[in-house]
């Protein structure tokens, strides 16, 4: 590995800060590459919330109470971190959702009610399954077709086939920032300039994305954004979608209930302004401190100093692995973010998955909630090694061991 | 020998085993001498779906018993697979249909058995007993009529 980022990287004091790290498995301490799924928690986000339970907890937006204004202030100021977090110019079109899934499903039912019979969407071969099936539903329910941009045998995107997709047919792309799969980074900029180029609105599936580095949501030039906290060191069950203000205000609401009103009466109901139009209920409110604690400890890390560290890890891992005879790398893209998605030989993957997970390295196997890529692939699934910035090329190592010796028990 | 002195007999042979490897080795031996089941009854009708491997079961009756064959993709849910046929195929239905199969747990392999696995293996063992059940019942309805 080289070490330049990984020297001045503070990764001893950083594991000191996740308790399950400690964690031993199958009698062996635990290597957790996992990550992609859902990320460990450092105990600076596990105290915010704690702390938010013993002295701040109220409802927000509700109370004329000091301890509601309290609550409300700390909800409010975690949307104004998760802004920042992504570059948002303004923290009103940062929307509380439960996590990346919502966010797509929230712009399909309420942005896409506008679509007809005819109108395209174009999303492309290696999404997730979240955002894959909200668009076939609204499809069924509007009667506009969905569009899928190849995937070439690298793992990137054929850049060239959706050029070709793109007419004045279409009205919405939402394409994947960094593939679960995959670990391809897609050009992300290019994809929303071309889909203006036709007048088409884009969202950006943003879930691999925001937990390995700087994600500048204006640079990007997407009208929506979305991603999970509990894959970037937040609590489940909290995510951001964020939206460009007039697009936001253009959309019918997702749910209906308290919060996202005006004035209700049975004559007629008048809707709240964003964000909270699109925030029916009671919110997750220790969800969105803690999600908040997870950004600052993240930027307090230095999100460019992460993202080195994690390619250095990744290319370590790379070379490494490829050692082993038989083994291919799923995913070749040239640019990518902290996935080693493989297969050795003809061995299953689910073989290869539960003899690592008997020396104590937890990986990911199947198709990653990606069936059709993996069809794409002609293969059942992949034994996926995720990473995240608290991962050690000791890690590294003991997943390489561990794969020899499964390798060698399968043979 | 019976359902439970075929049990009986696997946790024994699995007693020898003190580290996980040498075990799953053996599931991996197991996996590769199990009979491989008549490709014509590898597919859509007798694939049992799971979301990490998949299983083909084929079960038919004999006189009052039932034959299974089965298959898997995975090799280790094929080794798993070998103990399950071995301890309920050529068995009576209606022994078949009451079973408890404690065996897996006492060999320390309950895991795969668990829904997050979602190998195969939990609905193969499902249908293993619904086809015992259906069988006996059939059995029955011919004595009574
Ligand atoms: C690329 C991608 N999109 C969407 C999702 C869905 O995220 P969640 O289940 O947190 O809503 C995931 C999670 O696995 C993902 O990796």
């Amino acid at each position: 590995m080289q070490k330049t980022a990984a020297k001045s990287f503070p990764i001893e004091r950083i594991r000191a800060d996740f308790p399950i790290l400690q964690t031993e498995m199958n009698g062996k301490p635990l290597v957790f590459l996992d990550s992609a799924a859902s990320s460990q928690k450092p105990q600076q986000v596990l105290d915010t919330i704690e702390q938010y339970y013993e002295h701040d907890n109220a409802n927000v937006h509700r109370g004329v109470y000091a301890l509601s204004q309290r609550a409300t202030d700390a909800f409010e100021a975690a949307r104004k971190t998760m802004a920042a977090y992504i570059n948002a110019p303004d923290e009103h079109e940062v929307i509380w959702v439960r996590g990346c899934t919502e966010g797509i499903n929230l712009v399909a039912s309420t942005y896409g009610q506008r679509f007809k019979t005819g109108d395209e969407i174009i999303v492309s071969h290696m999404e997730h399954h979240s955002n894959i099936v909200p668009w076939q539903m609204l499809c069924e329910r509007t009667g506009a077709v969905l569009k899928v941009i190849p995937v070439l045998d690298n793992g990137e995107l054929d850049m060239t086939a959706y050029k070709e997709l793109l007419s004045e047919r279409t009205v919405f792309v939402s394409v994947v920032h960094v593939s679960n799969a995959l670990g391809t980074v897609n050009p992300v900029v290019e994809i929303c300039n071309m889909a203006h180029e036709v007048g088409a609105s884009v969202l950006i599936d943003g879930a691999q994305a925001t937990p390995h580095g700087k994600v500048d949501v204006q640079a990007i030039g997407c009208d929506f954004y979305t991603f999970s906290g509990h894959k970037m060191c937040g609590p489940t069950g909290q995510g951001i979608l964020w939206g460009k203000r007039a697009l936001l205000e253009s959309m019918p609401p997702y749910h209906g209930g308290g919060e996202m009103i005006d004035k209700v009466s049975f004559e007629g109901t008048t809707y709240n302004v964003i964000p909270f139009k699109f925030e029916a209920g009671t919110p997750n409110m220790a969800g969105a401190i803690g999600l908040a604690a997870a950004a600052d400890y993240m930027t307090s890390l230095d999100l460019d100093s992460i993202e080195q560290y994690e390619a250095d890890l990744l290319a370590y891992a790379t070379a490494e692995m490829s050692k082993i005879e038989g083994l291919r790398v799923i995913g070749t893209a040239s640019e990518k973010h902290s996935v080693l998605s493989f297969l050795v030989g003809d061995m299953h993957p689910y073989d290869l998955g539960t003899l690592l997970d008997k020396q104590g390295v937890a990986v990911r196997t199947g198709h990653h909630c990606c069936q059709p890529l993996m069809e794409r692939f002609g293969i059942p699934g992949t034994v996926r090694a995720s990473f995240a910035f608290y991962n050690t090329t000791e890690d590294v190592d003991r997943l390489v061991s561990a794969t020899t010796r499964a390798v060698k028990m399968l043979s | 020998m019976t359902i439970a002195e075929r049990q009986a007999e696997i946790i024994d042979e699995f007693e020898m085993f003190d580290d996980w490897m040498d075990k799953y080795e053996h599931i991996i031996e197991l996996g590769k001498d199990l009979p491989l089941i008549d490709s014509a009854f590898k597919d859509e009708e007798h694939k049992i779906r799971g979301c990490q491997s998949q299983v083909w079961l084929h079960a038919a009756p004999e006189g009052e018993k039932l034959r299974f064959t089965a298959d898997s993709d995975a090799i280790i849910t094929k080794g798993l697979i070998s103990l399950m046929v071995r301890v309920l195929d050529d068995q009576p239905a209606t022994e078949i249909a009451k079973t408890e199969l404690g065996f897996i747990e006492k060999i320390g392999l309950h895991e795969h058995l668990s829904p997050t696995r979602s190998n195969g293996l939990r609905s193969m063992v499902k249908q293993m007993k619904l086809y015992g059940i259906a069988q006996a019942a059939q059995q029955n309805a011919q004595a009574n009529g």
